[in-house]
């Protein structure tokens, strides 16, 4: 009773013999394959430096190239030599010349002894999984492929749209069911020749010539006919990337494969020296006998994977710049950008800064510089203050700046008065929490003692500015949270919008605040702004404020006029 | 109009390798060793001036990467180099007394010697104050990256030009020969990059880093730029247009994700700001020999008089290339 190996070559023909001799060395007979592509001469010195080894065989040449009927024909002409050859050999084992058993052969031989009437071949229909790549599942069954999707991408597509659009199907041979798998598999003795000695090979073998990549399905299809057992599983690890190649397996990987517990690996890198002298070398692999478990290795690559279609949420990088809206995540983080907070209160950012813990800059925008947090010049990632710098990028200055400090939670204020070229930017980032108090602008000219003509000018200019921006948080395909209020709004109750924006940055303090940042003080504001109006220029944003102050909930009554005063 | 624009850029790169070819006359070769390049050795291409006191350990670095075989264009050094590269066994040398600026910064005479030597060869062109780094590459050797690059169809690979400095003043640590310049040199700025797309020719362009916080505050857009595209399967069909920022045909320049994924990159030390850069700076100078007028080294003469430092308390210090992976300068892609 044995295992009987077949090794599919076509390069590294030194680690090939290095890995067939060890199979022999464990008693199991081994027979080559070597591809037709590969000169005769070094075939030659190849066979000759085997010779040595009764039980290794060579079996007649095809021409494997990927996805072609070759390597079929080839698994077919070595197994047809094996079961003639080695009588005591009871499963078959299919394997190629990069391929490496990291167990004691002899473990797999006795794992296979105890499960005698068992395959293991990899055998999904087509219709449950999702694994192909170019997107032909259930068609590589139904169409032709003449053309060589390596060699001849443009006419395979062509002629696979053309058979499409002309609906050609042709008919699937009677009594099989398309199944599809790795093409790494191990099947006992009786499932292996039924295949083989099966008198309808012929009709099989036809209709398989032209289904596309057969190796991926010839075996697992055939086995479903004639199997007892068949667990639906590779012994052979291996990955396989978005593109459908193999993962490649090197030096530092030497743990994780000790780990996976798993049989055989593929494909092992033919440099990586270190693998190969610890799992063929003499005493190598000392296990326990577990089960296989390379769930450490799915992981990584999945992971892999992963980094290469998606990618990391936010990074602007040299091999990663999405096109629009194709970011997967505009920044890396939530942040928040206030407008008119500060304007509105005296102590804005130092009581932001109580209430949340987060990082609470000034005006990034400003137009002389990035006003960074504690007046630094220079922040995370050597990010730098500089306006003419962040100006030539302001996209890149804000995504650079929320990447640097992941983990922390930014915010900013912006306004009118800065370079709000950004703004509409912040407006389409679902990280972004933005929070409007509109026309808060004013209270800065209000308080200053600036001549009023220019007031005035300014007042116009700022609230063309401030409108458009709204404009841009209003925006049907805006995805920031935004909130806007306008200023006559927000002073009749400040408390209640603190506390949901507050609420939603993060739950530090579950509780109601307890303090509240100090309001400027608005006497006269009311008046101020109708001194605008009568100047001709009409400010609108921030709500409607009666000329004359509101009477503060009976706080100072006006004069009763009927009342008299009881006197002395 | 794009079959158009392709046409051009056809056109565009034939005088690239024309010019290339009449180069050629340029180089006297002092030491042509390529005759032992075999089929499948790695080559590095660079040119250099002075880098005397560089050399051994950009040889060295390069040597223990597995690169096989370097050809290198002396650009009239005077200091000795020419003597100690021919003496190197795996080096081809080829000397010039022409003017770099007018070979287009050494484009034209790598471009020539590539296209003779390197067709079906991995290329990295590098020059000696550069550093290649790429993922796992503390574990795997260069030959590692380019089989698993042939594997994967790409033919061009990125690393970005990381600008790495001494704390303190640029002069203060005097540089050995045959020391690791990571030893003064190992601080970067880690994320203030700005990243902007060439519609012409496809590639990135990416300026930032203490070059830009420090001598180019006021006039971002002249920053030098950062972006390079280094090692390359070639073909003498290829042909570099600028430096290593950007090649022909266009397609090598597409090492960057569209669609949110990442791609395989690495990155390239640049450590340029050692103890022999002021004295570099003011040959430069006066030789006028570089890129747009040398206005670099004007402006770094003139930064560097004035603040002599471009440490800061954000500054990074290096530890190794899974550090810069983290911080999202390279990336592993999907290789793993």
């Amino acid at each position: 009773m044995s295992v009987g190996i077949i090794m599919l070559v076509h390069t590294a023909l030194d680690r090939a013999e290095q890995v067939a001799r060890h199979w022999t060395r464990a008693g199991c007979p081994v027979v080559i394959h070597v591809d037709s592509a590969v000169p005769t001469p070094v075939v030659a010195a190849f066979r000759a430096a085997l010779a040595d080894v009764p039980t290794i065989l060579f079996s007649r040449r095809h021409r494997c190239e990927w996805g072609s009927w070759g390597l079929v024909a080839a698994s077919q002409d070595a197994g047809t030599l094996m079961l003639a050859t080695f009588t005591d050999v009871q499963h078959v084992y299919l394997s190629s010349g990069s391929c490496m058993p990291l167990r004691p052969v002899e473990e797999l031989v006795a794992y296979l002894a105890d499960r005698p009437r068992t395959d293991f071949i990899e055998s999904a229909t087509t219709s449950e999984v999702p694994w192909t790549v170019g997107g032909l599942d259930a068609e590589r069954f139904t169409l032709r492929f003449p053309f060589s999707w390596r060699r001849n991408r443009f006419l395979f597509d062509r002629f696979v749209a053309l058979q499409r659009a002309v609906g050609y199907r042709r008919p699937i041979p009677e009594g099989l069911t398309p199944h599809m798998g790795s093409q790494w598999w191990c099947l006992t003795r009786k499932t292996l020749s039924s295949i083989l000695h099966d008198p309808r090979r012929a009709v099989h073998d036809r209709y398989f010539r032209s289904v596309w990549i057969p190796d991926e399905s010839y075996f697992q299809t055939l086995a479903r006919l004639y199997s007892d057992t068949i667990e639906s599983r590779s012994l052979t690890l291996s990955k396989f990337d978005f593109q459908g190649k193999p993962h490649i397996f090197y030096d530092d990987h030497l743990q994780l494969l000790r780990r996976s517990d798993c049989f055989v690996a593929r494909k092992i890198w033919p440099h990586a020296d270190r693998l190969y002298e610890a799992f063929l070398g003499d005493g190598a692999g000392q296990g326990a006998r577990a089960e296989p478990n390379p769930g450490k290795i799915d992981r990584i690559f999945a992971r892999a994977v992963e980094r290469r279609t998606r990618g990391r949420p936010g990074l602007y990088m040299q091999s990663r710049f999405p096109n629009w809206s194709w970011e997967n995540g505009v920044t890396a983080g939530k942040y928040s950008v206030f407008q008119g907070f500060g304007d509105l209160f005296q102590d804005f950012g130092d009581w932001l800064a109580r209430a949340t813990g987060a990082q609470v800059h000034g005006h990034l925008f400003a137009r002389d510089r990035a006003e960074f947090a504690d007046g630094q010049s220079v922040v995370s990632g050597a990010l730098s203050d500089s306006a003419s710098l962040r100006d030539a990028n302001p996209r890149a200055f804000l995504t650079n700046l929320i990447w640097n400090t992941r983990g922390e939670r930014q915010c900013f204020a912006l306004g009118p008065r800065d370079n709000v070229w950004i703004n509409w930017h912040i407006a389409r980032d679902p990280n972004a929490q933005v929070s409007v108090i509109s026309g808060a602008w004013a209270v800065p000219l209000f308080k200053s003692d600036r001549g009023f003509p220019e007031l005035r000018r300014e007042a116009a200019a700022l609230q063309k500015i401030e409108a458009r921006m709204l404009d841009e948080l209003r925006a049907p395909d805006v995805k920031a949270r935004i909130r806007i209020w306008t200023m006559a709004e927000f002073i009749e109750a400040p408390m209640e919008p603190l506390q949901l924006i507050i609420d939603e940055i993060g739950p530090r303090q579950p509780r109601r605040l307890a303090e509240a940042p100090r309001m400027e003080d608005l006497t006269g504001f009311g008046q101020f702004l109708q001194n605008l109006k009568n100047q001709g220029m009409h400010p609108y944003l921030m709500g409607d404020f009666p000329v004359d102050p509101p009477p503060r909930h009976g706080q100072r009554p006006a004069k009763r006029p009927y009342l008299v005063k009881k006197s002395g | 109009m794009k079959v158009w624009h392709s046409y051009r850029l056809r056109l565009q790169r034939r005088r690239w390798r024309i010019r290339a070819f009449r180069k050629r006359r340029e180089l006297r070769a002092v030491a042509d060793r390529s005759a032992t390049i075999r089929p499948d050795d790695l080559l590095v291409f660079s040119t250099a001036r002075n880098e005397g006191v560089r050399l051994p350990w950009f040889l060295n670095y390069y040597r223990d990467m597995g690169v096989n075989h370097f050809l290198i264009v002396d650009n009239d050094s005077t200091d000795g180099s020419r003597d100690y590269l021919a003496a190197q066994p795996d080096v081809s040398l080829w000397h010039t007394t022409a003017s770099y600026k007018r070979a287009r910064f050494g484009v034209d005479w790598l471009n020539w010697l590539q296209m003779r030597h390197g067709h079906g060869h991995w290329c990295l062109v590098v020059d000696p104050d550069e550093l290649f780094l790429y993922p796992f590459c503390d574990t795997r050797p260069l030959r590692a990256l380019t089989d698993w690059l042939d594997a994967s169809s790409i033919r061009s690979f990125s690393a970005m030009l990381l600008d790495m400095y001494p704390k303190g003043r640029i002069d203060a640590q005097p540089y050995a020969a045959g020391q690791d310049p990571l030893e003064i040199a190992c601080w970067f700025d880690a994320g203030n990059y700005a990243i902007s797309r060439n519609p012409r020719y496809g590639n990135l362009w990416i300026q930032g880093g203490p070059r830009a916080r420090v001598f180019f505050r006021n006039e971002p857009e002249r920053a030098p730029a950062l972006n390079k595209i280094p090692l390359v399967r070639w073909d003498r069909r290829f042909a570099y247009v600028s430096s290593t920022h950007m090649l022909l045909p266009r397609g090598l320049n597409l090492v960057y994700d569209e669609w949110g994924g990442e791609k395989a990159s690495g990155v390239l030390l640049h450590t340029k700001f050692l103890d022999t850069f002021g004295h570099k700076a003011e040959e430069e100078l006066a030789r006028r020999q570089h890129y747009g007028g040398s206005k670099e080294y004007i402006a770094y003469a003139e930064g560097i008089r004035d603040n002599p430092e471009l440490w800061c308390s954000w500054s990074e210090k290096y530890i190794n290339w899974r550090q810069l992976e983290i911080l999202g300068l390279m990336s592993k892609g999907n290789w793993a």
